[in-house]
Order: structure tokens, then C-alpha cells, then sequence
């Protein structure tokens, strides 16, 4: 709870600050006008949806890199369908997804019966996703075509009761994830497989299985981004769709209150932290003395910002506790 | 003194302080961890310093060492203040503090642990030369045969426990402080250790020992101070060291009932295992039983296989040969879940790393096994039956805990493997495993855990435990099996226990040499 407050207290800073920067100081407006948030709001649901799959994995004390690389074979091999092989969006849709949740089963296996790292498999998912996307695309941008796919591109850029229907999918997504994770043993597992998947064996868990679980729901969600993520740019370059989202998907879980060492993590701190990056790329645009050069930069200082102050906290925290 | 302990030239304390604490106090916020306590130890004294889990001893032991600082209070040594502000500042004046849980780095060999953070160097070059012909010095003083090259992790505990000793007097410790140096070493190597300190003490090394093993104490020590609730509670000279007399003022009240066995009759069979082989000694096989309301002690040396059998019947480690039946069906048991599934639980060696979820709540820690059992549909939890167990086995164990919220890792240690069962008997075992259930817990936890091992089997669970303290092996068990390098070396009846007769089969004896 007082994590959550705390990432809360960072996105209404970090939002502030750029609301004063980019309208209030400049006499413009920019940030606050209508289609800004707008936009804000959906690029926030996208990342998010990303977000709350790979909280799984680091809740469970693993880690996915290939989340990036997964979005980029869904979200340009979804299109390519579409417009290579006339296949019908309501075949193509569930296929793709499908193809999402069976990445994860892969590397769950490779994980819990091969026993391999979870940052190695999936780093070297990142570079087979990447490469493959690339090499059946014959590197070419897919796009969808002249086909009329307006009722699917609604999914992405269309509005439902005011706004971003984006939106309206996270909230099912993390509603649902919330649930799982908090009301239900599968989702005790998980936190207790990440804090310590030996005594967590030894209370009878199938471990094997909640780890199993993580992985399948990262990678189908990173589909389910993959799919909306190409519907909302209307099209995908393979070597560029989704480079880097893994990163900002694992930092909006780290600074949702997720440990990389496992076993804590809630989804509604994740969903903050996802806000929080893109309110950061929001901040980049439209301030004027921050150049778009210094993006990673400027981003990657401000989650250490907020990481450091945390931890400083929860020490001083800690050692009042211990000695009371 | 004039004791028994003529042949190592004990040296009486009193008379030539080298250590003294006057009136040390400390205080955290809400606690009172020190309160005028005195303390005086001579050279070549050897004192033991007792007290319950959070009597203040290792607050004592931090402030003598430099790892925290007391509020109020004066240290002398040799007469003279010091000031113990950091741990460098104490090591420098000859007190070394050897940790519990070992400070070694498991990656180096033994020499450059010994010389860790002040290596003989040439031009800025480690010497290692000069490193093997000192750690070889130090090594021969702790009667230690290795090679200075040997990497400290592929040692045994009680070997990486004589290192650290051999680093200690690498730096001319004058005092050494031991933390319940033997809760990890076999018997064995805690005799070894044993004849180290004394040769220490020989030479003038004075040692304060910690420790919740009454038995090595009256060994050990040539003096025993007692602390609780952060004061002083008595003092014991060599010659009235009692078992009796050091719980009664540990406690501060009598324990006349400290194991409190009665006579049960065994019921029907509960678990039983033919020709049982385990994975780590597959060339011994291991037929047992355990009755309905028995409690069977495991004894043996460390090593001797007892974890590894425990871990087969629980299903950890598969059994490569063999069955074992439960209420006479066969059972398969490849992982926990089949264990589990037939009522068997096990309570393991190490809370921490096997036992709990250190950061996890009370609460959770204490349904983890019972979830799946009370879940609603679809997998949903059951929480108000979750608060329910939680409130009954805090309870029933007299669990001390702020709230079923608190984080685990920050109860006591006895109060955490008290989550750890409760974990357990809120699944209803019928055989319940239990591996060294009280290492490292106070005599009040310990006594508490005894009279609920005693609840359980007049219920009719059927009790199979390890432990390496004797005692708690003759006080607890009905029967006693002992193991010996893998092998089940023989039973003995309540009737038939001894030390004896158990340390003789425990060292590869048979029960008939020992009658």
C-alpha cells in the first residue's frame, strides 16, 4: 500500500512537473489539451497491458527480455497475414494470440524442466523472435493493405464511452490479473514460488507449473500488445517494431514495486509505473530545453530518482522496524 | 577452581581480568536490550554466556565487538577504557567475533580467506608465496590438515569453522567471541572444536561462548554468566555448573517437567518402508515403521544420511529402490504433493532457506500448505477460513507475533519454526517428519515445541525426528533408530536408551556392544 502511494506520488510529480514546464512557464497548451491526454491514456494502456505480463515473470523471480521481440513477430506477422495470405481477421486474430501463449510455454519449459536461466532464454528469444520476424517478412514493412479493417483498428484507436478503447482493454487485464494474483491460490503460488521456490516446493506447490504459468501469461500479453501496438501505427517495420518495450515494460514493473529478486509486486503499481514512463516520453516532446536526443538518458535517470528514494525509505523503514 | 580440568592448564579467571563491561545499557527504540549489565572475563578463561533468544546476549557480544555501540556503560581491557566504535577498532585490540552463520568466502581457498582484505603484497602483487607459509602457521595452531589452497567451499562446516578460528588468530585475537559455533558440526568436529578452545586457552586465548547446548557447556566453560530480559541473572562457577541450576536462571522460574514423556501404546502402523534405498546412499537399505502416536528419534552423526532419509519419505528426493506404504498402500512418492496427498509432512532442517517465506506474513506462511485443501471454486482462496487457521494455530502455538500480518523474517527464531509447523498441523498430518525441529531456538521455545510434539502423538500422529542433541533424543523419543553412514545401524527402546548406547551405534558400534 505504501508503495503504491509512493509510485503514485512520482506520477502526479513527474505530471505536474510537466504540465508546468511545457503550459504553465510557456503560455502554451500543449500538454493538457484534449488530444494529448488522449493520447497519453492509450500509449499508457498499451505499455501497460506489456507491463503486467512481465510483472508475472519477475513476481515469480525470473525475467523475460523477449518481450520486444514478441511484439514484433506478432505485431508484423498479424498484418502480414492479414494482407499476404487474405486470411480473415477473425482466423488471424486467435492464431496469433495462440502463437503468443505458445512462446511462453516454450520458454517456461526451457525454464523449469531444462532448467535454463529465464535471462538466457529469453535473450536469446529476443534475438530468434527479431531475426525470424525479419527473415519471413524479407525485412519488409507489413501494413494492412486496402482490406477494410476499421472495426479492427477501433480495438486500438477507437474511442468507447470517451475513451481510448485501449483503456477499456487494460482495465479488463488488470482487473483480471489483480484477481488472479490476489484472490486466488494460483496467484499466492506465484508470489510464494518468488520468495522461495525451495520452501514453497517443500509446502507442496507444483512450482514447475505456477513458473509455467508466469511465462505463458507474459508472452500472450506481449502478443495481445504486439496486435494492438500494429493496429494503432497501422503498420510495422521488422526491424523496428517493438525495440526496446521489454526495457520500458520491466522498468514500469521495477518501478511498480515488482523485486527483481521475486515474490512482490502488485498490478496496480505496475500500471502507475507504466504511466509514469510514458508521462516521462510525454515530458521529452514537448519541454523544450529537454532534447529528444537525451530520451534514454533523461528516462533512465529519472527511474534510478525514484528507485534510490525508495529504497532509502524502506531502509530507514526497515531499521526502525528492527529495532522497535 | 582446581577442576577436572588440570590436563589443559585451565587458568582461574578471576583474579586476572583482561575484558571487563561495567553498566552497559542499550536501548532501541521500544526495547531495552541492555540494562546495567556487567560482565568480566579473564585471560585464558573460557565463558560461556547464556540466555534466552533476545536476553541480550548478542546485542553484548555486537557492542564487545565493535558492531554496535553501547549507550552507557564502560569496556576496560587491561584495566584501561577503550573505545569498541567500529569492528577494526576491536580487532585491533585483539577481540574477534566469529559469526554464526561463517563469514568466509566460499570462491577463495583457505589462504586467502585467512588473509582476506590485508594480503601480504610485493610491489603490489599478492604474495602468495608468503600467504601458504602463514595460512600453514595458523592452520597447524587449529590442528587443521588441509592445503592452504583448498577452496573453503568444497570444506566441510566444521573444517570452514576452524579456518575462521585460524583467520581470528591470524589477527592476535585475545578474545574470541564463538556464536553457537557447533549448531551446524557433527560430533565429531565439535570435539575437535571442543580440544581447539581448550588449546586456546592454553595459550591464553580467552573465549566467550555462546551457545544453546547446555551439555557443551558444562564441558566447555569455566564460568557461565547468565542473561535475561537484558540484565544480569547469575553467575556459575565451574563446579556448580548443573543443567538445572543454568535453565532456572535462564528461565527464571524451574522447568520440572522439561521433556514431559508419558507412557503411550503405539497404534496401527502409519508409515512404513521396505528396503527403502535414497539417492545419496543407494547402497543401504532402510526398512522402518512408524505407529500411530509414537515419536521415533533419528539419531546419528552428521552425514550419517538421516536428512537424505527424510527427504525421501517426503518425496523430495525420490527413492531409487524400495516402497513405502502409508496406512499399508503403496505409495509413489515422486515430488511433496504425493507425500502430502497421504497426510505425510515434513518440518525441514533449515527454516529459513526450506521452511518459510521470510517476507511473506504470518498468515500466509501459515496456510501455504492448506490453501489448495480449503480453496473455494475456480481456484479462488478461502480467506475467511485462512483467518480462521491462522487465529487457531497462533493460538495453539502460542505464536508471538504483533499480528498475523507481521513479515515473517522478522519474528524470533523460535517463533518462526512455530509458523513453520503450525504451516503443517493446519493440513492435519498423520505422520509429520520433523528434521533438528528445535536448532537454534531458545530453552522456552524448545520446551514449548516438546510438549507440543507430546499433544500430537497423544492425538495419534505418528512422530519420526532427527536431532543431534542428545538429549532431546532421550527425553522425546519412545524409540530411537541410528544411522551410521547411510545405513539404519539399529533401534534401540525407551528402555534400552543410553548416550551410550546411541553414540555407539551413531559410530558404526552394534546395540550388542553397547549392553
Amino acid at each position: 500500500m505504501k508503495k503504491i502511494l509512493g509510485i503514485l506520488g512520482l506520477l502526479v510529480f513527474i505530471y505536474l512537473a510537466t504540465w508546468l514546464f511545457s503550459d504553465l512557464l510557456t503560455g502554451r497548451d500543449s500538454f493538457l489539451k484534449g488530444y494529448t491526454q488522449m493520447n497519453l491514456l492509450r500509449r499508457t494502456s498499451l505499455f501497460a497491458i506489456i507491463s503486467i505480463g512481465v510483472a508475472f515473470v519477475i513476481i515469480s523471480g525470473g525475467i523475460d527480455l523477449s518481450i520486444g521481440s514478441v511484439i514484433c513477430l506478432i505485431g508484423v506477422g498479424f498484418p502480414w497475414l492479414l494482407s499476404t495470405f487474405d486470411w480473415p481477421a477473425w482466423v488471424a486474430l486467435p492464431v496469433v494470440l495462440v502463437v503468443g501463449g505458445v512462446i511462453g510455454i516454450w520458454h517456461g519449459f526451457l525454464v523449469t524442466k531444462v532448467r535454463l536461466q529465464p535471462f538466457v532464454v529469453t535473450l536469446c528469444g529476443l534475438l530468434i523472435y527479431r531475426g525470424l520476424t525479419r527473415g519471413i517478412t524479407a525485412d519488409q514493412k507489413q501494413g494492412f493493405g486496402t482490406g477494410d479493417h476499421d472495426g479492427l483498428k477501433w480495438l486500438a484507436s477507437g474511442e468507447l464511452l470517451h475513451l481510448p478503447v485501449p483503456f477499456w482493454i487494460l482495465l479488463i487485464v488488470a482487473v483480471a490479473a489483480g484477481v488472479f494474483l490476489n484472490r486466488t491460490i494460483y496467484g499466492r503460488y506465484l508470489l510464494a514460488v518468488g520468495n522461495n521456490e525451495e520452501a514453497a516446493k517443500l509446502s507442496g506447490i507444483d512450482t514447475g507449473r505456477v513458473v509455467m504459468v508466469a511465462y505463458v501469461i507474459c508472452s500472450f500479453l506481449a502478443g495481445l500488445g504486439g496486435v494492438l501496438f500494429v493496429l494503432d501505427q497501422g503498420s510495422a517495420q521488422p526491424t523496428s517494431m517493438g525495440n526496446f518495450y521489454e526495457l520500458y515494460a520491466i522498468a514500469a514493473a521495477v518501478l511498480g514495486g515488482c523485486s527483481l529478486r521475486g515474490g512482490q509486486g502488485t498490478i496496480v503499481g505496475v500500471v502507475i509505473g507504466a504511466a509514469v514512463m510514458q508521462v516521462l516520453r510525454q515530458s521529452i516532446i514537448l519541454i523544450d530545453w529537454i532534447s529528444p536526443n537525451i530520451e534514454f538518458a533523461f528516462i533512465g535517470m529519472v527511474i534510478l530518482a525514484g528507485v534510490t528514494a525508495d529504497e532509502i525509505v524502506r531502509r530507514v523503514a526497515a531499521r526502525r522496524r528492527l529495532a522497535s | 577452581m582446581g577442576g577436572t580440568e588440570g590436563e589443559d592448564g585451565a587458568v582461574s579467571a578471576v583474579g586476572a581480568p583482561l575484558l571487563e563491561v561495567r553498566r552497559v545499557s542499550k536501548r532501541f527504540p521500544g526495547v531495552r536490550a541492555l540494562h546495567e549489565v556487567d560482565c568480566v572475563l579473564g585471560a585464558g578463561e573460557i565463558l560461556a554466556v547464556l540466555g534466552e533468544n533476545g536476553a541480550g546476549k548478542s546485542t553484548l557480544m555486537k557492542i564487545l565487538a565493535g558492531v554496535q555501540s553501547a549507550d552507557s556503560g564502560k569496556l576496560f581491557l587491561d584495566g584501561a577504557v577503550v573505545e569498541m566504535d567500529s569492528v577494526q577498532a576491536a580487532l585491533s585490540h585483539g577481540i574477534a567475533l566469529i559469526h554464526q552463520e561463517l563469514n568466509l568466502a566460499n570462491n577463495l581457498d583457505v589462504g586467502a580467506n585467512i588473509f582476506l582484505g590485508r594480503e601480504p603484497a610485493r610491489m603490489g602483487w599478492i604474495d602468495s608465496r608468503a600467504i601458504r607459509r602463514e595460512a600453514q602457521r595458523y592452520l597447524d595452531l587449529v590442528g587443521l590438515a588441509v592445503d592452504p589452497g583448498t577452496i573453503v567451499g568444497d570444506l566441510t562446516v566444521g573444517r570452514q569453522q576452524m579456518v575462521e578460528i585460524a583467520k581470528a588468530l591470524s589477527v592476535d585475537a585475545r578474545v574470541l567471541i564463538m556464536d553457537e559455533p557447533t549448531s551446524s558440526l557433527s560430533a565429531r568436529e565439535a570435539e575437535q572444536l571442543f580440544k581447539v578452545i581448550k588449546g586456546l586457552r592454553a595459550r591464553g586465548v580467552s573465549v566467550i561462548y555462546i551457545s544453546h547446548r547446555l551439555g557443551e557447556v558444562k564441558e566447555l566453560a569455566d564460568r557461565v554468566v547468565v542473561l535475561r530480559d537484558g540484565e544480569n541473572a547469575g553467575e556459575l562457577l565451574r563446579e556448580e555448573i548443573t543443567h538445572e541450576r543454568m535453565v532456572k536462571m535462564m528461565v527464571g522460574r524451574d522447568l520440572t517437567h522439561f521433556y514431559s514423556h508419558e507412557p503411550r501404546a503405539a497404534g496401527d502402523v502409519l508409515l512404513e518402508a521396505r528396503r527403502l534405498r535414497t539417492p545419496v546412499h543407494p547402497g543401504h537399505e532402510i526398512s522402518l515403521q512408524i505407529r500411530a502416536g509414537e515419536v521415533v528419534g533419528l539419531a546419528g552423526l552428521v552425514g550419517a544420511g538421516r536428512t537424505e532419509l527424510l527427504a525421501t519419505l517426503f518425496g523430495v528426493t525420490p527413492a531409487v529402490g524400495g516402497i513405502v506404504e502409508v496406512d499399508g498402500q503403496e505409495v509413489v512418492m515422486k515430488n511433496p504433493i504425493d507425500a502430502i496427498r497421504v497426510g505425510v509432512a515434513l518440518i525441514p532442517e533449515d527454516r529459513k532457506q526450506q521452511g518459510l517465506l521470510l517476507e511473506m506474513a504470518v498468515s500466509e506462511n501459515l496456510s501455504m500448505a492448506s490453501l489448495k485443501r480449503d480453496r473455494r471454486g475456480y481456484g479462488f482462496l478461502n480467506r475467511e477460513r485462512e483467518r480462521e487457521i491462522c487465529g487457531e494455530m497462533i493460538d495453539k502455538l502460542k505464536i508471538k507475533t504483533p499480528s498475523a500480518r507481521q513479515t515473517a523474517r522478522f519474528l524470533s527464531g523460535g517463533n518462526q519454526q512455530k509458523v513453520v509447523l503450525g504451516k503443517w498441523l493446519a493440513l492435519e498430518p498423520r505422520v509429520l517428519l520433523m528434521d533438528e525441529p528445535t536448532r537454534g531456538i531458545d530453552v522456552g521455545a524448545k520446551q514449548e515445541i516438546y510438549a507440543l510434539v507430546e499433544e500430537l502423538a497423544r492425538e495419534g500422529v505418528g512422530i519420526l525426528f532427527v536431532s543431534s542433541e542428545m538429549e532431546e533424543v532421550l527425553g522425546m523419543s519412545d524409540r530411537v533408530l541410528v544411522m551410521h553412514e547411510g545405513e539404519l545401524r539399529g533401534e534401540l527402546l525407551r528402555e534400552e536408551l543410553s548416550e551410550r548406547a546411541v553414540m555407539d551405534l551413531a559410530t558404526g558400534g552394534t546395540a550388542t556392544d553397547a549392553a
